[in-house]
């Protein structure tokens, strides 16, 4: 199995001293669905930017998608990011004026399809989201619910090999953070490789793997059993690399 | 695994344009205000630029309606006698000799004045001549009768006259017909002639026959000014000939004069456009480029977040700069088009109510847009680097 994310003791250091990660090691395989929680300052946030590629470390190494990002250059990097990574924020980041259609298609806009190709594909993540029939809506005439999976197809619109949301239902109620919990494991069902950020146990108690984060450092790194039924679909892929250790099982609350 | 080599995809020059609008659809408002400035600007550089240019472009075909291949001919001061020198009264036909001179009239100034009635005073002259006209007059000059008929053999023998438009008018004349007193006797209008920019002389006089003024007002037969009108190419050799042609024995006394010169002069002035105006405009670009940079800076902090995920998209630092550079042309390059829309619009106005022919030099068009391009890329250099050099994690931040 190959790794979408190897961390290799990173290491990030703030200007100003503070040390927001402290050896970290981290190795995600293709197909993962796993959760990375933690108190509040530990350092998520920051390890999700490292492993996106939108920071780099002070030390160690990070090899996303087999490229060792210490020899890239912010143009490389650049590159790394539109074919291979996704990424979904708490505060969706939606263009205001524009559709859902055109908000997706601006997820290929740095892939060098033509514009037509672009919106054709972004056509079809809206469909994959569950949203075909928003296509011309724009934002605020969306449900929270409803722009967040927005947000998350301009993520996947063009399949990236890792998709990285932080707290993606953080600005949800539950109902329509379960619909965007409900997607991702879908998306994961397809073959998606997705790592999540969230403070809600439950959401991440659902998930087949958790890595817990506590003053910058990985404490627990926890796999569900394989199969399991996550959802109406059901998981047809991806079994994690069997966690030996610490095979804490977790109820599945979600539906 | 995909060992692919990361080069990022171009944006296509149509994309480019797409990002480089997206921030100015959003509002409206402001843009019309950061490019108003520079709207002004071009404006007023493209206004007095097109009035000057249209009224030289009207002096221009005025001069060539009038040609500029008239020579004057007067006498100058006497050196000897003293006193104003007299021009031999066979000068007018030994002109026409030379080669090349196409047309020779002549005037005679008379003592009598011209008067509408008894009841004016003889004195009282209201500025106008009166005049002896040789037939050929009104060929050099290329004058037109704008009502009547111009003198000829059969009534340049009686008490006939023709007014120049300004006599005319200071008389009370409209129709021939009409009678005038010359001296202590009426004499009838037979005609008016039109307005003659190259002998304003002429336009306030009162013309009479050579020979009616011989016979009734005691002209002397010396000529005072001759029109010589010549082929083009000969101006120059004729001019150098007039003097000692026309008085042969004292061509000192003579003074040879170009009447469109002074035209000509006008129209190269007209030409220089007003310096002060043209300044005012270049400040008032200067300072709409300082709004749009300004405008640019407060849009870039504005979309901190836009950009950070633009970056996360896969936004290389030279597309979000070249983003930000486009908006900031697009943003002035609208300023400069209003700017020579209301310029050219102004001068045409001008130049309508004016009577003018409404130009507006290319270039200057072109110069407008061109500064109003230099200008974009200035204000929106600095911005752009600014956003490039954003940290995308930016964008995963809330709020
Ligand atoms: N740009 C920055 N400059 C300096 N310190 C930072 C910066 N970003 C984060 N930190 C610090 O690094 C530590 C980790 O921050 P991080 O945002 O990764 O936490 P987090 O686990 O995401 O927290 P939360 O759950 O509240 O989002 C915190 O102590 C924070 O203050
Ligand atoms: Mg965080």
């Amino acid at each position: 199995m190959t790794a979408v994310v190897e961390l290799n003791q990173v290491t990030k250091k703030y200007p100003g001293g503070v040390a927001a990660l402290r050896g970290v090691d981290l190795r995600v395989a293709h197909g993962e669905l796993l959760a990375i929680v933690g108190p509040s300052g530990s350092g998520k946030s920051t390890l999700l930017h490292i492993v996106g590629t939108l920071d780099r470390p002070t030390a160690g190494t990070v090899a996303i998608a087999g490229h060792d990002v210490a020899t890239l250059s912010d143009r490389r990097l650049s590159a790394l990011r539109a074919r291979h990574i996704g990424f979904v924020f708490q505060s969706f980041h939606l263009v205001a004026g524009a559709s859902a259609q055109d908000n997706v298609a601006e997820g290929l806009l740095y892939s060098g399809l033509t514009r037509a190709g672009r919106r054709k594909r972004a056509a079809e993540a809206l469909e994959r989201v569950g949203l075909a029939d928003r296509m011309h809506h724009r934002p605020h005439e969306l449900s929270g619910g409803q722009r967040q999976r927005v947000a998350i197809a301009r993520a996947v619109v063009g399949e990236p090999d890792l998709l990285l949301a932080d707290e993606p239902t953080g600005a949800l109620d539950s109902a329509s953070g379960e619909t965007v919990v409900q997607l991702l494991h879908d998306l994961n069902a397809d073959g998606a490789t997705i790592a999540v950020i969230t403070h809600d146990s439950e959401i991440a108690g659902a998930l087949p793997r958790q890595v817990r984060i506590r003053d910058g450092r990985v404490v627990e790194d926890t796999r569900a059993k394989p199969p399991k039924p996550t959802g109406p679909t059901g998981p047809t892929g991806p079994t994690g690399p069997t966690g030996p250790t610490g095979n804490e099982e977790q109820c599945q609350a979600t539906d | 695994m995909p060992s692919d080599r990361l080069t990022p995809a171009r944006l296509r020059p149509r994309d480019v344009l797409h990002v480089g609008s997206a921030g100015l659809r959003n509002r409206p408002m402001r843009v019309v205000l950061s490019a108003l400035g520079i709207a002004i600007g071009i404006a007023t550089m493209i206004a007095v630029v097109g009035i000057s240019a249209s009224s030289k472009t009207q002096l221009l075909r005025q001069l060539d309606e009038l040609g500029t291949n008239m020579l004057k001919v007067a006498p100058g001061e006497d050196l000897f006698n003293g006193g104003t020198a007299k021009l031999p009264e066979q000068a007018p036909g030994m002109i026409s000799r030379i080669a090349g001179v196409e047309h020779v009239g002549a005037t005679g100034d008379l003592k009598p004045t011209v008067r509408r009635s008894e009841k004016i005073p003889e004195s009282d002259t209201g500025g106008l001549a009166v005049k002896a006209a040789g037939e050929d007059l009104l060929k050099a000059l290329r004058g037109t009768v704008g009502v009547g008929t111009w003198l000829n053999d059969a009534n340049g023998r009686y008490p006939s006259v023709v007014l120049g438009n300004v006599a005319a008018e200071r008389l009370g004349i409209t129709t021939p017909g009409q009678q005038v007193l010359i001296g202590k006797r009426y004499f009838t209008v037979i005609g008016i002639l039109d307005p003659l920019p190259l002998a304003p002389e002429i336009e306030r006089s009162a013309l009479v026959g050579w020979k009616a003024a011989s016979t009734l007002l005691d002209f002397d037969g010396h000529p005072t000014q001759i029109y010589e009108r010549s082929s083009d190419a000969s101006v120059d050799t004729v001019h150098k000939l007039l003097a000692r042609t026309a008085a042969p024995e004292n061509p000192q006394n003579v003074k040879v004069s170009s009447p469109s010169a002074a035209l000509q002069a006008k129209a190269a002035t007209e030409g220089a456009f007003d310096n002060l105006l043209l300044g005012l405009g270049g400040v008032a670009l200067l300072v709409g480029g300082v709004g749009v940079a300004n405008t640019m800076i407060i849009s870039v902090l504005e979309r901190r977040h836009e950009i950070g995920l633009r970056r996360s998209l896969g936004a290389t630092r030279g597309q979000i700069r070249i983003q930000f550079v486009t908006e900031s042309l697009l943003l002035s390059g609208l300023g400069g088009l209003a700017g020579v829309v209301l310029g050219s619009a102004a001068t045409y106005v001008f130049a309508v109510s004016g009577g003018m022919p409404w130009v507006v030099p290319p270039w200057a068009v072109g110069g407008g847009f061109a500064a109003t391009l230099l200008i974009g890329s200035v204000a929106g250099l600095y911005p752009a680097v600014r956003a490039a050099r954003l940290s995308p994690t930016l964008a995963l931040q809330a709020g």
